[in-house]
């Protein structure tokens, strides 16, 4: 099978529905093993920052989430782009599915950071550039998924929040490079190329974490694709054989 | 052209009208989203003439002085090219301590800056206490450090 009618056969609403069973469950299991064995490793084995004491530590859950908030965006733009450009049924669905994951990575992300904030930086919020392009990604995120819903035609639904989603996605540089483009009260990256400022001991956790967050998310989008796409071809032959059965 | 080329140079079009836009309007309000100053960009006359506005910079070492029996406490932030005095008082956060980045909430008065919040930034550096103090026995290395964060990171 070629690549290209592997697409093809990818865009079909029912030989989507039918391998994504499979791939959903090795996801959630691979997600679930990675999570627990990051949760061990960084609130268990990693040590305890040199300045930030344990208080560091929400950093697994932070991190990982904020950068969830940025992949999911991309994900949903780039559905939105194939789905504008090729017509393509699955790539709304799967935009459509994505969107309530990627607004509650955000929450996430925002109230974790939030509460770190506060010990460490002497306050919950200040509206500088990093933490306040998140907040917009996060009204972004809401704002794709009213859209969405808002019309009586799916397809008119479908076409609005693909073109949100596609301006909005500009966003998502600015959130990541906002600390490098302007000074703000929030740190600059770690990471700098492939090599980063936290200590081995403490940065396996977080990758695999961040590898957890990913297959998690991997799941999730598979199972809501699958119902996705069951309500909006309720009326097909393969839907009613699915539902039927 | 098929439809579909069509709709693909529409979006993409679409797309660069957009980021074009939003770069400009990034670009005119660049010193606007600074969410401090450093004590360099203030010495180039970028604050405000009135009112009161946020200066970043690190604490700079044998600085820091506690008023016997109250809360006032003075310190210079620095970025090792301009230095400014702070009077702060109330309660400092966990984090402040000398050589680390800081960023102050107030009014510059006679060269003296009056500070009503005072905020701590911490380095995107994380490591466990033995690693810092083997570190920082090598005073010269603590201060290459030092340096090297306040490159990548302007005015901490």
């Amino acid at each position: 099978m070629t690549l290209k009618t592997f697409f093809h056969r990818l865009g079909s609403p029912p030989y989507f529905y039918q391998i994504s069973r499979p791939w959903g469950r090795a996801f959630a299991w691979i997600g679930l093993l990675l999570i627990l064995v990051g949760l061990y490793g960084g609130l268990w084995l990693a040590p305890p920052d040199y300045q930030q004491g344990n208080g560091f530590r929400i950093m697994y859950v932070h991190v990982p989430s904020a950068w969830m908030s940025l992949f999911v965006f991309m994900v949903i733009a780039v559905c939105s782009f194939i789905g504008l450009v090729w017509r393509m049924r699955l790539a709304y669905a799967v935009a459509a599915a994505s969107a309530p994951l990627g607004a509650a990575f955000t929450a996430v992300a925002l109230v974790t950071g939030s509460l770190w904030g506060k010990p460490m930086w002497g306050t919950y919020w200040v509206w500088d550039a990093r933490l306040t392009s998140e907040l917009i990604l996060f009204f972004l995120y809401l704002g794709v998924i009213t859209l969405n819903r808002s019309f009586e035609d799916q397809k008119t639904g479908d076409k609005a929040a693909a073109i949100l989603a596609l301006v909005g996605a500009i966003d998502v540089p600015i959130v990541h490079y906002s600390v490098d483009w302007w000074q703000t009260l929030h740190q600059g990256s770690s990471f700098k190329g492939l090599t980063s400022e936290i200590a081995p001991s403490m940065l396996w956790p977080l990758l695999v974490l961040m590898a957890g967050f990913m297959f998690y998310y991997g799941w999730l989008v598979l199972w809501r694709t699958r119902s996705e796409l069951l309500l909006r071809e309720a009326d097909r032959d393969w839907a009613q054989q699915v539902i039927g059965s | 052209m098929t439809r579909r080329h069509q709709r693909l140079v529409m979006v993409l079009l679409m797309l660069a009208c957009i980021s074009a836009a939003v770069a400009f309007a990034l670009r005119a309000f660049n010193g606007d989203l600074l969410y401090y100053l450093t004590p360099t960009q203030l010495a180039e006359g970028r604050a405000p003439a009135h009112g009161a506005f946020r200066l970043g910079g690190i604490v700079a070492p044998g600085s820091v002085h506690r008023k016997q029996g109250s809360m006032t406490v003075h310190f210079v932030l620095t970025d090792y090219h301009h230095a400014v005095p702070v009077v702060y008082t109330g309660i400092l956060p966990d984090l402040f301590r000398v050589g680390q980045g800081i960023v102050v909430k107030g009014q510059l008065v006679n060269g003296v800056f009056l500070a009503s919040q005072v905020l701590a930034k911490h380095s995107a550096k994380y490591m466990p206490p033995g690693i810092h103090q083997a570190q920082s026995s090598v005073p010269h290395r603590k201060m290459l450090a030092l340096r090297r964060s306040l490159r990548e990171d302007p005015g901490a």
